[in-house]
């Protein structure tokens, strides 16, 4: 084994995905082979609704567990949620292939300036080298519509809250004060959270949300999977606080799946006679 | 025209090593060594920002004496090599012996192809992936590339052979991390004088860290160590 020596002038500093560049690793040099169907598009794996919202200690991250290519369900249990170093977790939409790539590479390039430099990045400066990262594949975008929307969230330990960014494809990098929701089901789990979420929630009730918000999208969009009581995968769900990133057990989100299915059931299926306790709010109302 | 002297390729890689060794001599030395847990890493340091012990990979350390930009600049290879490494292959694939060769390979080449040879002794620790503590590996590599597989414990630097002495009749193997971290200091400071809590920086390789078994000891948790 030799090891990677670079002259002054050549030394890619503390980022990783730079090293693999000079070394000639690079990963965005794209393999063939892919198989395409019939309108010449490469089908790939695709994976769906991830939320994120800010509560009273620190962040939730969740996100289903169901990738699917074109109609077929291609992956029941993915994990779309991962830890980005101990004080911080990106969740991943779009093309799972990439995605998961995208996700390897982001660790290993927070971890690397940690070590190389001696301390970590900012949250911020972690936001930041998550969007370059975005912005570098979109070629692979406008060649092949492989799409990688991350979440990015954490806690930040300078200014002692949560904090959660998104992206668009360009890499534009948008931080959100409270809450957000992304991949196909994105858009009906960000209606359930905004309609739930408050100031100072606590844990269980940011976890219940972020479970009513993936139950909801799943309920609506084919592409994002709901609880599977069979084979027992439940979607995941990650906290971010000061003591770090903890993913929550497969247990605790059965159960409080189980909660809210119980609620559902006796709302008659309606969604909207549910609140977060667990209460009924739709008081009969005598016609006058 | 002048004439180019001739001299004996011994003297001259004796040259190069005095030459090398007076460089390291000259630096604070550091101990390694296995204790119940891991490894635990103590040197004589006394700046709190330019370490002598850093974190390699999972389960591996770093750990150099002698002139600090030559080792960091073997650390931060050894970061590389090791990184692009577990990202090819595996987390599983990236070892201590293989990071030990390719460092003596290194400073085995700069010894005898550059006009200086590097002023440095390094060491690469490891704790085993099996928790077996007969797994943990301690590579000493010297300034001209020779590796030493050490066990038990392994010291670095100036006044080594003295340091060395008094590990060898106070080391005992398995002992708690606070009774390994007083057997270090006391190997380190010698019988005349006695250590500061600043002017030490202390490492460990603990099985009970999860992926990343590297962690500093520092501050308060030091003190109580010591107390």
């Amino acid at each position: 084994m030799t090891l990677p020596i670079f002259s002054s002038g050549d030394d890619p500093g503390a980022s990783f995905q730079e090293l693999l560049r000079r070394s000639g690793l690079d990963s965005n040099a794209i393999s063939h082979g892919a198989n395409s169907n019939e309108r010449g598009l490469i089908e790939h794996v695709h994976a769906t609704t991830i939320v994120s919202l800010r509560y009273s200690d620190g962040v939730v991250m969740a996100g289903d567990r169901r990738a699917t290519a074109g109609v077929t369900i291609a992956n029941r249990a993915m994990q779309k949620v991962f830890p980005a170093d101990r004080y911080s977790g990106v969740s991943i939409s779009g093309s799972a292939g990439a995605a998961s790539e995208m996700v390897k590479l982001f660790q290993l390039e927070l971890e690397h300036y940690e070590k190389v430099e001696g301390s970590p990045l900012s949250l911020e400066g972690k936001a930041n080298r998550l969007s370059g990262m975005v912005r570098s594949n979109l070629p692979m975008v406008i060649q092949m519509g492989m799409v990688v929307i991350p979440i990015f969230a954490g806690y930040d330990l300078r200014r002692r809250v949560g904090r959660i960014f998104d992206f668009d494809i360009t890499g534009g990098r948008y931080e959100e004060k409270n809450h957000t929701a992304n991949g196909s089901g994105g858009r009906y789990a960000n209606s359930v959270i905004k309609l739930r979420w408050r100031e100072g929630l606590d844990r269980a009730a940011a976890i219940d949300i972020a479970i009513e918000a993936l139950f909801e999208a799943a309920d609506q969009d084919a592409a994002t999977g709901g609880p599977d009581s069979i084979r027992g995968i439940y979607p995941q769900v990650a906290t971010i606080a000061s003591d770090g990133y903890a993913e929550s057990d497969e247990h605790e989100v059965a159960q409080r799946f189980a909660l809210l299915v119980d609620r559902l059931r006796q709302a008659g299926g309606l969604p909207g006679a549910v609140n977060d306790g667990g209460r009924i709010l739709t008081q009969e109302v005598a016609p006058s | 025209m002048s004439m180019p002297y001739y001299v004996p390729a011994e003297q001259w890689m004796k040259d190069k090593a005095d030459y090398a060794r007076k460089g390291i001599a000259r630096g604070r030395a550091m101990v390694g060594l296995t204790f119940a847990d891991g490894v635990l890493l103590v040197a004589e340091n006394h700046s709190r920002t330019l370490h002598k012990v850093s974190e390699i990979y999972d389960r591996i350390a770093f750990a150099g004496v002698g002139k600090y930009n030559e080792f960091d600049q073997l650390r931060i290879a050894g970061i590389r090599s090791a990184d692009i490494r577990g990202y090819s292959f595996s987390r599983e694939d990236v070892d201590a012996r293989s990071l030990a060769n390719g460092y003596a390979q290194m400073l085995g080449h700069v010894f005898t192809h550059d006009a200086k040879p590097m002023e440095v002794e390094i060491l690469v620790a490891e704790i085993g992936a099996s928790n077996d503590p007969d797994d943990d590996r301690l590579f000493h590599i010297l300034y001209d590339g020779t590796v030493m597989d050490e066990e038990n414990f392994s010291v670095l630097g100036g006044d080594a052979d003295a340091i060395g002495t008094r590990m060898k009749e106070k080391y005992v193997a398995s002992s708690t991390r606070a009774d390994a971290l007083k057997i270090a200091m006391g190997a380190l400071s010698g019988p005349d004088r006695t250590l500061a809590l600043k002017e030490l920086e202390v490492a460990e390789l603990h099985r009970g860290n999860g992926r990343r078994a590297f962690r500093r000891i520092e501050g308060d948790e030091l003190a109580a160590l010591l107390a």
